[in-house]
């Protein structure tokens, strides 16, 4: 008895001490600094709530934060849209499976660049003077370049959907793949219509992947700022950009209070998140 | 140590000569000493604009030691100089980044009396005035924070101490870039940047402490508020200033911001942006594009900003002995010859004279129609005979200067207003 419960700490102690050094401890370290206070070039310790206090006061970070939720939401429901869309096109509609797996590499192709590159790319093409405006105009649908299509809601969006829809993809298409064929076939018997039978049969047994993708691309868009910054030329904030624009100041105790919130935003939606479905029971 | 700084001297007379490396072979003693130098490796960290690999490989074969690059953005030359002591030896930061880093005591000051071209130094430089009757502009002039009182000075001091913080390396005028070609009339105001005319087509860099400077600039030539000191705001200033930007994003003036050089380009090359805020070698690449974009000098004049080599304070013995070497050579006229050369001005121009054509030290300098094809320092066209530097001469551009690069009493204010401007 003695000597079991040695060897399951022994076991557990790996990882826990990854967890302890890796996570834990920056985590744990990023919540003591949000409590300094910072000069121009320097930081010291101290415990004062003057961080929180200018964070939750502000109403610029109530705004940031809402920006932040609103490329969340959007970019969520196209990612969601398209990687059901093309899962189950693969599992479902693509019958053999070596070419289940040639599609499912193809998609994963235009991963394989940087995603920097990927991002800027659309920036010639969707400029004023870009490859989009002028084809719309030698057809003939528009007039003047749009403006809208670059430094725009649009283009974060845009780019956040190309860039993450394959983290949706992925665990999608990994659960629909385990759904078993024949209950597929007693729903057309019992004379479900296809539709019918995607929305009580594969997407109930899906959401273990629509929930794994879920929490990719919410936790990868909460906490981007590069994308914004490139897309939107500046123009507009979330609240990565706030923390890089003060880690860029050197002010990194106000820069650990914003991560501290924004870590518990996110935790708090993945916890939410998690009450509609039991991941680990699903696997 | 004695024995070194005395092998030093006696190279130093040789290198002089111009046969360092047959009297190296004669003299034994010198050997060692060469043998040293080739071993020593100096740290050098700074903007893109001056840490160039063409002056690591020439100060190699000219001194015969290393000289590491690293270029960096403004915001993290700051960081790393003031938290970051011993990861360089030699700091190419500007004036104002200075005033925020000196007092940290990471850099060392330097013996003026150790420089030989000292006394050749312009004088913006040294007493603040570029010519004896010149104006001093507002902001942080480069002399004020310039001088300090010894080797570990953290104060500033006002005159000529003989102690100096930076060794001034390259500085400019700027101003507005624009597009001629799609504004089609003349641009002669900063207020121009928020003319309606140009909605969706302006920008501005979001860089706080330069940008709130062309802002204020924009103010002022807007007739809404005259600063008594634009590189020393009040709050209310401040508030006042970026109130007016604000409404004036909300409007939709602007095309983006920009945060590093090739984003400005691409904005004006692009045809994104026809009026924006901007840096000369910027426009010399939008140019060699063969894109028409000028840099518009304005009535109100210049935004000046200057940078300057500062000394870790942890370099001494030999390295330190090489860094003032180093510091010797930047100003003996090679590195301001190729400064020069793409629009920048060197802080010992007659020594850079010597390094140039006639032709080039007409058309950069003394503002004069270039004979012939004018080239950059890499060999490409930048203009072609007949054509005249945007603004003229030196003294046309540096002696218009209405403000320096600053740092202000409230820039952690300033920062959390900018943040809230670009949020907006």
């Amino acid at each position: 008895m003695r000597n079991n419960s040695v060897i399951g700490w022994l076991l557990a102690a790996p990882l826990s001490l990854v967890l302890l050094v890796f996570l834990v401890a920056p985590v744990a370290m990023i919540v003591v600094v949000s409590f300094w206070g910072a000069t121009e070039w320097s930081i010291y310790p101290a415990f004062q709530f003057d961080n929180y206090e200018f964070l939750l006061t502000s109403n610029v970070t109530f705004r940031v934060f809402f920006n932040t939720l609103k490329y969340a939401a959007i970019t969520w429901v196209f990612t969601l849209l398209i990687g059901v869309t093309v899962a189950y096109y693969l599992a479902f509609h693509i019958r053999s499976q070596t070419w289940q797996v040639a599609l499912f590499l193809l998609c994963t192709i235009p991963f394989l660049t940087s995603n920097i590159i990927r991002m800027i790319s659309w920036i010639p093409f969707l400029g004023r003077n870009g490859i989009a405006n002028s084809t719309l105009i030698s057809m003939g649908v528009i007039d003047e370049p749009l403006e809208w299509l670059l430094f725009s809601d649009f283009s974060v969006i845009l780019a956040f959907v190309h860039l993450y829809t394959l983290f949706m993809i992925v665990p999608i298409f990994n659960t629909m793949m385990r759904i078993d064929k024949s209950l597929m076939e007693a729903a057309a018997d019992a004379g479900a219509t296809g539709w019918q039978t995607l929305w009580h049969v594969v997407i109930p047994l899906s959401k273990p992947g629509i929930m794994i993708g879920t929490i990719f691309v919410v936790a990868l868009v909460m906490g981007d700022f590069i994308t914004v910054r490139f897309m939107s030329g500046s123009q507009s904030a979330n609240v990565g950009r706030m923390i890089q624009n003060d880690i860029a100041l050197l002010q990194y105790p106000s820069a650990s209070a914003t991560a501290v919130i924004l870590l518990v935003t996110v935790l708090l939606m993945i916890g939410t998140l998690l009450r509609f479905v039991d991941i680990r029971k699903e696997l | 140590m004695t024995t070194i700084s005395k092998v030093r001297y006696s190279r130093r007379s040789l290198l002089k000569t111009g046969g360092a490396a047959v009297a190296a072979a004669a003299l034994p003693a010198p050997m060692v000493w060469g043998q040293e130098t080739k071993n020593i490796t100096l740290r050098q960290f700074g903007t893109g604009v001056s840490n160039l690999n063409e002056v690591a490989e020439k100060v190699k074969e000219d001194l015969g030691f290393t000289l590491e690059m690293t270029a960096l953005d403004s915001d993290s030359v700051t960081q790393r100089a003031a938290t970051q002591p011993d990861s360089f030896d030699i700091a190419d930061i500007e004036y104002w980044i200075c005033k925020k880093v000196w007092p940290t005591g990471n850099l060392q000051a330097m013996d003026t009396s150790k420089i030989a071209n000292y006394d050749k130094i312009v004088g913006t430089f040294r007493s603040g005035k570029l010519t004896p009757d010149s104006v001093i502009a507002q902001g942080t002039a480069p002399h004020t924070v310039g001088f300090t009182t010894g080797v570990d000075g953290t104060e500033f001091v006002q005159e000529e101490s003989g102690w100096m913080t930076l060794i001034p390396t390259i500085y400019n005028a700027d101003t507005l870039g624009i597009r001629p070609d799609l504004i089609g009339r003349p641009i002669d105001n900063w207020s121009e940047l928020l003319n309606p005319e140009f909605k969706g087509k302006a920008s501005i860099l979001d860089i706080s402490s330069i940008g709130i400077m062309d802002m204020a600039m924009v103010v002022e030539s807007m007739g809404e508020y005259t600063y008594p000191d634009k590189g020393n705001m009040t709050r209310e200033e401040i508030d006042m200033t970026l109130g007016i930007f604000t409404e004036a994003k909300k409007n939709g003036q602007f095309r983006a911001f920009w945060k590093s050089f090739d984003e400005s380009v691409n904005l004006m090359a692009s045809g994104e942006v026809v009026i924006q805020s901007m840096w000369s070698p910027a426009i010399t690449a939008v140019r060699s594009q063969g894109i028409p974009c000028v840099y518009q000098p304005l009535e109100e004049g210049y935004r000046s900003w200057g940078g300057g080599l500062g000394l870790s304070a942890s370099l001494s013995g030999m390295e330190l002995e090489a860094a003032y070497e180093y510091i010797n050579w930047y100003l003996s006229g090679w590195v301001g010859g190729f400064l020069m050369r793409q629009g920048y001005y060197s802080a010992v121009p007659e020594t850079s004279k010597n390094f140039m054509s006639e032709d080039e030290w007409g058309f950069w300098f003394e503002g004069k129609p270039a004979q012939g094809d004018i080239t950059n320092p890499f060999g490409q066209v930048m203009e072609k005979a007949g054509a005249v530097r945007d603004g003229g001469s030196f003294y046309d551009r540096m002696g218009a200067v209405a403000c320096w690069n600053a740092v202000m009493d409230e820039n952690q204010y300033m920062v959390r207003k900018w943040n809230e401007f670009i949020a907006a």
